[in-house]
């Protein structure tokens, strides 16, 4: 780790928000993560998206399980509610918290082994109730905390640091997620921020589950020849289906675009989605599609990345619950005990 | 863009903004270190080496190094460099015997200096450890030139002028004080194998307006009435005095007169305020002082009674400018006004005189009548004859007659030798890496949040009453201290490896001033602007690596980078090193050894 603070002093050209923050003021405390690790770029496209969506620093609750990427939250957004939960039980913690208040923009960040292994399940049902938050999963397909065994997304038949064939069948959290109904998706690559950015900003806007899987090379133990989650793979085989830009509100689309080659995806916040088609013939809004897309082009070795899967009308579990609007603790008295009128009607429901 | 060539030593010296834009290439943050550390005799010789006077400058200088500083642009002032020279130099000890000796065998080779000013002393200073005779004339009785007979004594106390000009006439000089060369022609029939000329910008230029003659009695060229207060024969004005100009000559004219009984004392300027030229802290000094400068004011004419000065008439003025921006002054047609005042100090600029050179001895002078002087060499059209400092160019300062000095002692050398005089020494350049550990640098490379530290000064009261009582105290140890911090040790390079990058963006997230892109590359114009932070400081140049694996290109722009290193630390291959780049400038003699 480094010994000094991160200095104070910044680029004369450095620009606000519309709130008058500058990006650095949505910086965290230096990394104590390992030099170069991928998980430091997505921290980094994190400040970037939230300074770029103005969003407001104590309106956003990050949470994260155990390991090397649920660390991070550290790393980024030092002004915002932070909770390092118990390993695997990040979503868990996650839903409780967004269900006592949904006014807060739920973060989670997470790592393979935090979600594919002791998480697994807890990842599923995050995913298939639809908790509304934005479920950042740091991928890099190995133990680092403990020195480089396979972690469950490592390919079948990639190499370890050492030599070792992974002899098990990796576990592709995109194409679970899809499974399991979450109504956004996409994938991206630590070191392509051009990409990662707007994906998360839109994840963030986004109503429902809104999942991103983040190949994330780790330099110590998984960046070798052999490795699928190395710099040089990723970078060799990465395949975006298209390109994303968010617009915050309603503003007009200004730029010429070729026509097909653009579809705009207006979502419940106001925001606007704009995706530059990139393969041909994908739809982004075609879940059935989309998945049997993402079989073929994995099959044949490809990374595919970019936002896969979006359903703008998506609805979260506050309305499959019709929980009240407010936050838990700001319901007064008068809410909380309705009188013996009202437990007089409940009663006679049940009789 | 090709990539950067940092075997070239101008590419890491001009990141290193202040050593730079020093005119004897001084090696500040080096130096600054060596105070942090408490070395100041060390410190102090690594000045003296190169500036030859880090006590005079530590009190005088005019800072070209300062506005250069990076710091300025990140922070909201730069480092005080001048002010923690003048720290090394206060607090150095006896270092008399770390000055070179005089040599115990002469090369029997005979130098004459015109003048013991800056010019002169380091020209002395740099051929006499040779083995050179050097004899040094000059008309006042001490040595120092302007330095002594112009700057003040409560800027510049004379003991630190003595122990200075003391460690370059312990080098074995002839000084011939008192005696003023009359004739350029009789001193080269005297045989010198060379002679110097840096006999500086001796004479005040004058004001002919009406009533000049009249009031001729409280009427004074500046530079001579502070020369004179200097050596004594002055030690009072009147009540009531105006100074014409605005350079630092009409700051330490109306200074004095503040301290010798001049109440009412005002500086009176034709341009506007912040055209002036006096350094902008000589400004703010006069001004704390209870002394008003007034602007925009040509005078017109001195007005007397009786034979004696009355005041003087000034016409207002406004600043105008034509469509290539050029300015000029024209009246705005205001009511003329007038200042009464018992005396006027006269400090409208310098010029060169050389009345002692005669025309026929085949020395050429210009139509301007200055002489001609090669701007590499110094040499004049007689080719045993060098000119440097104000006598060279026109009035300057003393850090870039020091420079001067320096340049006409390695073409004295190469003339005396016989060698070609516009082959100039390379510099002495070494670079080696900071690194001790993962995240160890054998420099402190934390940056300090501090202010720049203000100069303790005495108290009004007791600073008036006395011309000779130096008015700043220098810095004590805890500003001293807080100071060094504050420097951000340019000359510790950020060297990339571009074989070893993987391109993993580590050093781009965590870089404080987003000085570092990865970008397809362009050419410089269209580069600049798309870098992650756009590049706008064209006087700051960018870092080009070749190709990565990627087909991009790293670009590093120099303007902001606060060399803390970090991108080093989160660098995982080692791609980014940190490299102190010491670069010194060679003086005469050298260029082989060390």
């Amino acid at each position: 780790m480094t010994y000094i603070v991160k200095p104070q002093f910044h680029h004369p050209s450095l620009t606000t928000n519309k709130l008058g923050f500058t990006r650095r003021d949505y910086e965290g405390r230096v990394s104590t993560l390992c030099a170069g690790c991928g998980h430091d770029s997505i921290s980094a496209a994190i400040v970037q998206a939230c300074f770029e969506i103005d969003l407001e620093p104590h309106r956003l609750a990050k949470l994260s399980g155990i390991g090397c990427s649920s660390k991070t939250p550290d790393y980024f957004l030092s002004a915002s509610h932070g909770f390092n939960t118990v390993h695997g039980r990040m979503p868990s913690v996650l839903t409780g918290a967004n269900l006592a208040n949904r006014e807060l923009i739920y973060l989670g960040v997470s790592g393979d082994g935090d979600s594919a292994s002791i998480g697994l399940g807890q990842f599923a049902h995050a995913m298939r109730r639809g908790v509304n938050m934005a479920y950042i999963v740091e991928n890099n397909g190995v133990y680092g905390l403990t020195k480089g065994q396979f972690s469950a997304t490592a390919d079948k038949g990639s190499k370890s640091k050492k030599g070792v064939v992974n002899s098990d069948s990796g576990i592709d959290l995109v194409a679970l997620a899809l499974q399991l109904g979450a109504t956004f998706v996409g994938r991206s690559f630590s070191g392509d921020k051009d990409q990662l950015v707007p994906l998360i900003k839109a994840a963030l806007t986004h109503k429902g589950a809104a999942f991103i899987d983040v190949l994330s090379p780790c330099i110590a133990f998984n960046n070798h020849k052999g490795s699928t989650k190395s710099f040089d793979w990723v970078r060799e085989h990465n395949e975006a289906v298209n390109r994303l830009d968010v617009l915050l509100g309603r503003v007009p689309v200004t730029t010429a675009y070729e026509p097909g080659s653009l579809v705009e995806v207006a979502q419940h916040d106001g925001s606007t989605l704009l995706l530059r088609k990139v393969a041909e013939d994908y739809d982004a809004t075609d879940r059935v599609r989309a998945m049997s897309y993402l079989q073929e082009r994995q099959a044949v070795g490809e990374i595919v990345t970019g936002l896969l899967y979006v359903d703008p009308e998506a609805e979260d579990l506050h309305d499959a619950l019709n929980t009240v609007p407010r936050a838990l603790n700001a319901l007064t008295d008068a809410e909380l005990t309705p009188g013996s009128a009202a437990l007089a009607k409940i009663n006679a429901a049940l009789r | 863009m090709e990539p950067t060539n940092t075997e070239a030593p101008e590419y890491f010296h001009k990141v290193v903004d202040c050593q730079w834009a020093c005119p004897a290439h001084t090696p500040v943050p080096e130096y600054i270190r060596l105070i942090a550390q408490g070395r100041h005799a060390d410190a102090y010789m690594v000045n003296w080496k190169s500036n030859v006077f880090p006590g005079i400058l530590g009190r005088t200088c005019d800072r070209p190094c300062e506005p250069a500083c990076r710091r300025g642009r990140v922070d909201e002032e730069p480092v005080a460099i001048c002010r923690l020279k003048r720290v090394a130099a206060d607090n150095k000890g006896d270092v008399a015997a770390r000055m070179p000796s005089a040599p115990t065998q002469l090369i029997g080779k005979r130098i004459a200096c015109v003048g013991a000013g800056p010019a002169a002393m380091t020209v002395a200073r740099d051929l006499a450890p040779l083995g050179y005779h050097v004899t040094v004339y000059d008309a006042d009785t001490k040595a120092g030139g302007m330095i002594r007979s112009q700057i003040p004594r409560f800027r510049l106390p004379e003991s630190v002028i003595d122990e200075e000009m003391g460690f370059i006439t312990g080098l074995g000089l002839e000084m011939r004080l008192g005696e003023r060369i009359d004739s350029l022609g009789a001193l080269l029939r005297e045989d010198y194998d060379a002679i110097f000329v840096g006999t500086g910008a001796p004479r005040g230029r004058d004001l002919d307006v009406p009533g000049r003659q009249e009031a001729a009695a409280n009427i004074h060229i500046g530079i001579d009435w502070l020369s004179s207060v200097s050596f004594g024969h002055i030690e009072q004005i009147g009540r009531r005095v105006i100074v014409l100009g605005g350079g630092n000559t009409a700051m330490d004219c109306c200074r004095t007169s503040r301290r010798l009984g001049g109440e009412d004392v005002k500086v009176i300027v034709r341009s506007g305020f912040s055209e002036m030229k006096a350094s902008p802290w000589e400004k703010e000094d006069a001004q704390h002082e209870g002394i008003p400068i007034h602007d925009f004011l040509v005078p017109k004419a001195f007005t007397h009674e009786n034979g004696k000065l009355t005041g003087v008439t000034f016409e207002k003025v406004g600043a105008v400018y034509d469509e290539k921006g050029r300015r000029s002054l024209k009246p705005t047609g205001e009511p003329d006004q007038h200042f009464e005042c018992d005396d006027v100090l006269v400090a409208i600029g310098q010029e060169n005189s050389f009345p002692w050179i005669e025309r026929d001895i085949g020395l050429t002078f210009d139509e301007w009548g200055m002489p001609v002087v090669d701007e590499l060499t110094f040499q004049s059209s007689l080719p045993n004859v060098f000119f440097g400092g104000d006598a060279a160019f026109g009035p300057k300062n003393i850090i870039w007659a020091v420079a001067h000095g320096h340049d006409a002692a390695i073409s004295i050398d190469r003339f005396c030798r016989g060698g070609d005089l516009r082959l100039r020494p390379p510099p002495g350049v070494l670079v080696s890496s900071q690194k001790m550990g993962i995240h160890e640098w054998s420099y402190d490379n934390d940056v300090s949040d501090e202010d720049r530290q203000k100069v303790p000064l005495l108290p009004i009261a007791e600073a008036l009453a006395d011309v000779k009582a130096e008015v700043e105290l220098g810095f004590d140890d805890p500003r001293s201290w807080a100071e060094t911090q504050r420097c951000l040790n340019c000359d510790v390079q950020t060297v990339f490896a571009a074989p070893l990058c993987i391109e993993c963006d580590a050093c781009v997230d965590i870089c404080p001033t987003d000085c570092i892109t990865f970008t397809v590359n362009g050419e410089e114009e269209e580069l600049r602007p798309r870098l992650k932070a756009p590049a706008l400081n064209l006087t700051q140049d960018l870092y080009v690596s070749g190709s990565l694996p990627t087909g991009r290109v790293l670009v590093k722009d120099e303007d902001v980078c606060l060399h803390c290193g970090l991108c080093a630390e989160r660098c995982p291959t080692g791609a980014w090193d940190m490299q102190k780049f010491v670069i010194e400038m060679t003086h005469a003699g050298g260029g082989c050894s060390k």
